[in-house]
């Protein structure tokens, strides 16, 4: 199987720079998520993978075949689409077999094939009906069969699981991921959920505004942030950032408070990022700040606990037991090994 | 007295449709009578409302003088242009949708040609027709009702086409096919409703086309339509032949909207509410 080699990949809608000298390579059998907010070129990245979209500069390779100027029929890549592009008029196994019926493959082999797929995505009770007699769940998977039967070089997947509820979601994730896994092919997934992103990828690529921001694996991409859009972007709740500023080895939060930084940061006006799992609530002194609380957020397992410190609101993870009793100004300690310093007027992470 | 209110209000909404459907099938009541009517039932007063006895006497004179092969006319000339109509007006809008062709401006343009009277375009036809030489041949009716009916299948087409959503194309092409077939295999099915009803317009204008066909023929190619109007006379008119020869115009189109109601309702109603 080939590797995918995108080169100074730049698309103009116009006077709209949409995608902007993307490059990129994706060795065979890797899982890739393209992720951003929408309107970030990810989907137009993916549809010129997929020839959908005619590219204004740059050249894609499958391995060393450049498709870029071919018709989408003939790059061999196979594509889940977001609406899942059933065609209503045919049944589950016609749809299924759509794609190898295009290719004239033989009676016998689309019988396989499909019995293979409706095997793997468990879809085999279901091949005889129509698409409009199945749930939202039951209809990606077929749209996930009729892009696995066909033998393709690369998998392209367009927000696939975003027309589903929640709790379904969470289920075909886990089956996505599993089905990688069994192929063993390429993947290059594209969604606007970082939780997807996260959960889905070996590696994300985040994209704004039409250019790569920082690419990785996802635990890197969380741990160490470029800058304070990636890191904005990834964790839910979001991290916070407080603008300090460092001075003499101690850092001072914008109502006073200090904090000791043992001369790691060099002095200077920083935006302090720190997830609210950095947090941790105590009564004891150490590294601690004293915030007030708020607002308590239970979610079951945890409780996500809103703190005011001089005009900033941070959130910070608690226990799941925290209560009422507990609103009023407490110490939070802060794992400050673990936050992210970005430098104040570029957004750059420092150190 | 709930039930009584609902009976009365069942017998109500029965006889107003009984009504209306009475209304519009007199007319074709009434010509299939006549057309099987003696010449002294037609004429009699108080009218006949049941004849007698079923007299296919007219029938049997159009088919043995050959007047009835002008229904043959029709049905070739409305038939044909409807499958070429329908296969140009086709791609012509999957082309205005798909590729933009001709910016916003092109379909209101192309539908803009129906908006022109007849009348006024007739002459001119005809002149070319008679340079071209092919008045009163099939080839003349054909090309004409081609041309009339595209714009009316480019604009309903293009209304079809803009509700099948884009995706659908775009996955087959990238599982395998070509434009061309992607019209076949997605378009067409995707657009079936629409595609039948409208060809089942196409057809009905074409088939009832008088004035055309009145200017455009002579002898050879003569429509049912100008069939009809040879048997009004100054000095007699021949209501059993006019009720006959009218019968065999209606009955085709009994035959096309009765197999195709589905398509019909379906296709007309799919344009009306956006899904």
């Amino acid at each position: 199987m080939p590797d995918l080699c995108l080169t100074d990949i730049n698309k103009y809608y116009g006077d709209v720079h949409a995608v902007k000298n993307v490059s990129l390579e994706v060795p065979s059998g890797e899982f890739v998520v393209l992720v951003g907010p929408s309107g970030c070129g990810k989907s137009t990245l993916l549809r010129s993978i997929a020839g959908l979209e005619d590219i204004s500069d740059g050249d894609i390779k499958l391995g060393q075949r450049s498709i870029a100027g071919l018709a989408p029929r003939d790059r061999n890549i196979a594509m889940v689409f977001q609406s899942y592009a059933l065609y209503p008029y045919l049944s589950v196994y016609e749809n299924i077999a759509f794609g190898l019926r295009a290719r004239k493959t033989p009676q016998a082999e689309i019988d396989r094939q499909v019995a293979w797929a409706s095997d793997v995505l468990d879809i085999g009770d279901y091949l005889k009906r129509f698409p409009r007699e199945l749930s939202g769940g039951q209809r990606q998977r077929v749209a996930i069969g009729r892009a696995i039967v066909r033998d393709a070089d690369l998998f392209l997947f367009d927000e696939p699981l975003s027309n589903l509820d929640a709790k379904l979601r969470d289920g075909m994730r886990e089956e996505i991921k599993r089905l990688h896994e069994k192929l063993g092919k390429t993947f290059i997934y594209v969604t606007h959920d970082q939780i997807e992103a996260m959960t889905l990828a070996q590696r994300i690529i985040l994209l704004r505004d039409g250019e790569i921001e920082q690419a990785g694996a996802p635990l890197d991409l969380f741990e160490r942030p470029n800058n304070t859009y990636v890191a904005g972007f990834l964790g839910s709740p979001t991290m916070n950032f407080v603008e300090v500023t460092v001075k003499d080895g101690s850092m001072v939060l914008p109502d006073g408070q200090a904090l000791s930084v043992n001369g790691a940061i060099r002095d200077g006006a920083y935006t302090w990022g720190v997830r609210p799992e950095h947090f941790s609530q105590s009564d004891e002194g150490g590294q601690g700040l004293r915030a007030k609380l708020e607002v308590i957020q239970p979610t079951g397992s945890r409780s996500y606990g809103t703190f005011h410190l001089a005009g900033v609101h941070l959130i910070a993870e608690l226990g799941a037991h925290v209560g009422e009793q507990d609103r009023r100004e407490v110490t939070l300690s802060v794992a400050l090994e673990r936050t992210v310093f970005f430098d104040k007027a570029s957004g750059k992470a420092v150190g | 007295m709930i039930r009584w209110d609902r009976g009365w209000r069942l017998t109500l909404r029965v006889a107003c449709a009984l009504m209306v459907t009475i209304v519009f099938l007199f007319p074709v009541y009434w010509l299939a009578a006549i057309s099987i009517k003696t010449p002294n039932e037609i004429y009699s007063y108080p009218p006949v409302w049941l004849p007698a006895q079923v007299n296919l006497s007219s029938y049997m004179t159009l088919f043995r003088d050959g007047d009835a092969w002008s229904v043959w006319h029709s049905l070739v000339t409305a038939g044909v242009s409807t499958v070429f109509a329908m296969f140009i007006g086709t791609i012509a809008a999957y082309s205005i949708v798909r590729f933009r062709t001709g910016g916003d401006h092109l379909a209101i343009w192309i539908i803009s040609q129906r908006m022109i009277p007849p009348i006024c375009v007739a002459f001119p036809i005809f002149l070319l027709y008679v340079s071209w030489q092919i008045v009163d041949t099939y080839v003349g009716l054909i090309l004409l009702y081609t041309a009339f009916n595209v714009p009316y299948v480019t604009w309903m087409m293009r209304g079809y086409i803009q509700e099948i959503p884009l995706e659908l194309e775009q996955s087959a092409m990238v599982d395998g096919l070509t434009r061309w077939s992607v019209l076949w295999k997605v378009v067409m099915p995707m657009a079936r409703a629409g595609l039948f009803a409208t060809a089942v317009f196409t057809f009905i204008f074409a088939w009832n086309d008088f004035l055309f066909a009145l200017i455009l023929t002579k002898s050879e190619v003569v429509t049912y339509t100008v069939k009809v109007t040879g048997y009004f006379g100054s000095q007699s008119t021949f209501w059993s032949k006019i009720g006959a020869m009218s019968m065999l115009g209606v009955l085709p189109m009994i035959l096309v909207v009765g197999t195709m109601q589905r398509f019909i309702v379906r296709g007309i109603s799919l344009g009306a509410v956006k899904g």
